[in-house]
């Protein structure tokens, strides 16, 4: 693999959690304001993205989860604040040199009518190629690691419309790994999958992370799956991030509060030993919960 | 799909997995040399090369026939520098020009119908649907009513005209960024506003200029010259390379403007360019022969058909265009004969009814 994987010393990381963590971060937002046309909507965030680790951005709709996203991966110009890849600011940066650092995989993409798997996998080598480099004996082995590390080789010659909705998402994600950056930024890769599908979509991160070391960002909507799978959670709220560090220390029922509005208790998973939030919502509350207050909660 | 993930390949498979002597199944032929590498899609060279054939072919026999036909014996002999008396002048100064410049035009208007249509995502994104076309002939119509312009001058004005419509339109359309829908309707009503304002130019022009805007207006190869042949190959020559190397960004945009940006486009400037491009072989189309209606249109989903792609073929499109355009010519001088219609009427018979169909299926599966 050509990835190295360092897991040790993000472990090390990790377990000194309450400290910020060490320079140890390609992917820096610095005091980011981002909006479009009249409105903000990320009003001056800070966030640094831990190395060789998996970091989920969850959140309710609309707080600015996607659009941190996009800026992240240099989609989205900052009204104010940068976004520094490497050191460098990520708007001064060529679009290229960005796309063999970063990968993005964005929540609706479009595949041409027609397209076969192993086309549209191989289109995550466009970085790599040049006018007379089209297809590389570089570019077939990445495409042929993609396709192995997804499980998608045996749909190679499949057109991406006849796929299910899981099998379409890995190939997707195919296609960002063929690109070989260490860094993956996923837009609700599970979004309109079925728990199954999901399961599957996060193992096959899970994969990426431990065995080729890739530093994974993916905007989640399921905070329990959220919680199992990555190393650092960031809670959003209305632009603003309300908690970010570990699950096992960020995930309680205040948090859940102050992030969802809305009254949980968090138990451990018996599985995967990690925050388990279970809403109780007014049909189940002893005693009976207030009525919620819409300004707080939202 | 849980079971794929974790599942081993099979025995067939496991053999090969020291060498992996089998090719991935991508589309086209790889030519390698040292560090250069080029993908050929072999189905799109046959197809441009059977196109490119039966042009020659019928542009021969469009030669060879009318009032005063010529034996292809001695078209041939003539274009390989034989000529006798009579064929040089009908050859060389007549028809020779008149089917160059319907092939060229043909070849313009479908490169620029292939690109459009995969940018806006929907064939009734092309150029003639969406006023583009409309614009380069108001532009052109000016120049000749109110200049009594040259050649030249009517190209300028079609190239003026062709990309002041595509930006009124483009900002029309906009609301947050383009949408497809929104260009589309946007540009159908301009084109109606631009015909308006052409029709108006025409009203208030000397009868002979009319004269000659109408005919030019219904898209017409009747008597053109050397002057158009330059102008059209010009274009053509220099937008022709443009356009094919663009057609990389072109596929990466078609994932989707964020996917694109993902894999290291510049979005902004790869649209204007692909715009820039398009407007400019449509104005010069327009500029040599006139709007000749749908050859944009038909051209780009006919040549997708044939290559049976998923890309936008740019330059099938090219050849198709040419063709569609040489064989209306042919028809549209002999069906009536001696009477010879304008190009453009004949392109219309054909393109019209399948706008129709496009209109209502995209009316039925909601795209519109």
């Amino acid at each position: 693999m050509r990835f190295s994987a360092r897991r040790d010393e993000h472990e090390h990381v990790r377990s000194d959690h309450d400290r910020p963590a060490p320079a140890a971060s390609r992917l820096i937002a610095e005091s980011v304001t981002l909006g479009y046309d009249d409105h903000t909507v990320v009003n001056s965030l800070d966030l640094e993205i831990p190395d060789g680790e998996i970091t989920a951005i969850i959140g309710p709709n609309a707080c600015g989860k996607s659009t941190l996203l996009k800026a992240l991966a240099r989609l989205l110009v900052p009204n104010s604040g940068q976004v520094v890849l490497d050191g460098e600011k990520i708007q001064r940066m060529p679009t290229k040199e960005v796309a063999r650092r970063l990968g993005l995989l964005p929540q609706t993409p479009i595949a041409p009518e027609g397209i076969t798997v192993v086309d549209l996998v191989a289109r995550g080598r466009t970085p790599h190629q040049k006018l007379f480099q089209q297809w590389s004996e570089s570019d077939e082995c990445a495409v042929r690691a993609a396709l192995d590390a997804t499980s998608t080789g045996e749909l190679a010659d499949r057109t991406v419309d006849e796929l299910s909705g899981g099998q379409r998402q890995r190939v997707w994600i195919a296609m960002a790994l063929a690109q070989e950056t260490e860094l993956l930024l996923l837009d609700e890769p599970t979004t309109f999958l079925d728990i199954a599908h999901q399961i599957d979509v996060l193992d096959l991160i899970d994969r990426l992370n431990r065995e080729q070391g890739r530093t994974i960002v993916v905007v989640l909507h399921d905070l329990n799956l959220a919680c199992r799978y990555a190393h650092h959670v960031v809670a959003l709220r209305d632009g603003s991030i309300v908690a970010s560090g570990a699950p096992a220390d960020v995930i309680d029922p205040d948090t859940v509060r102050s992030v969802f509005g809305l009254e949980s208790m968090v138990i451990d998973d018996p599985i995967s030993h990690t925050p388990l939030v279970v809403p109780i919502g007014s049909r189940h509350a002893q005693p009976p919960l207030p009525p919620v207050e819409l300004d707080e909660a939202r | 799909m849980t079971d794929t993930l974790t599942s081993t390949p099979n025995d067939a498979s496991r053999s090969d997995l020291v060498e992996r002597p089998e090719q991935l199944p991508i589309r086209g032929t790889v030519i390698r040399a040292g560090s250069f590498s080029v993908r050929l899609d072999t189905r799109a060279v046959w197809v441009c090369c059977v196109l490119g054939a039966l042009t020659v072919v019928i542009g021969l026999w469009s030669i060879s026939v009318g009032d005063f036909p010529i034996p292809i014996s001695e078209v041939v002999a003539t274009l390989l520098g034989n000529p006798t008396d009579d064929s040089e002048f009908i050859v060389g100064t007549l028809r020779l020009p008149r089917v160059l410049v319907g092939a060229g035009v043909g070849a313009a208007f479908g490169m620029s119908g292939a690109i459009f249509q995969s940018l806006v995502r929907n064939p009734l994104g092309s150029p003639d649907i969406i006023g583009f076309t409309a614009g380069a002939s108001l532009g052109a119509v000016t120049t000749i009513v109110v200049l009594d312009a040259s050649a030249f001058g009517v190209s300028v004005g079609a190239v003026l005209g062709g990309l002041i419509s595509a930006l009124a339109v483009y900002l029309l359309a906009w609301k947050r960024g383009v949408q497809a829908y929104r260009l589309v309707l946007v540009g159908i009503g301009a084109g109606f506003a631009i015909s308006a304002a052409i029709d108006y130019m025409i009203t208030r022009a000397e009868i002979y200029d009319v004269q000659r805007a109408t005919v030019w207006l219904t898209g017409s190869l009747n008597g053109r010259s050397w002057d158009d042949v330059r102008i059209v190959f010009l274009a053509l020559l220099v937008l022709g390379p443009l356009a094919i190397l663009m057609q990389r960004n072109l596929d990466r945009l078609d994932l989707g403007d964020d996917t694109a940006a993902g894999l290291g486009v510049d979005v902004g400037r790869a649209k204007l360019s692909l715009v820039l491009v398009g407007v400019l072989l449509a104005a010069l189309g327009v500029a040599a022969a006139g709007p000749i209606a749908f050859v944009a249109f038909v051209a780009g989903p006919i040549a997708r058909r044939l290559v049976s792609s998923p890309r936008a073929c740019i330059v099938p499109a090219a050849f198709v265009g040419a063709l569609v355009t040489v064989v209306a010519d042919l028809a549209a001088r002999r069906v009536l004969a001696p009477t010879e219609l304008p190009v453009g009427i004949m392109t219309a018979l054909i393109g019209a009814p399948y706008l129709l169909w496009l209109l209502s299926r995209q009316a039925r599966t909601g795209l519109l």
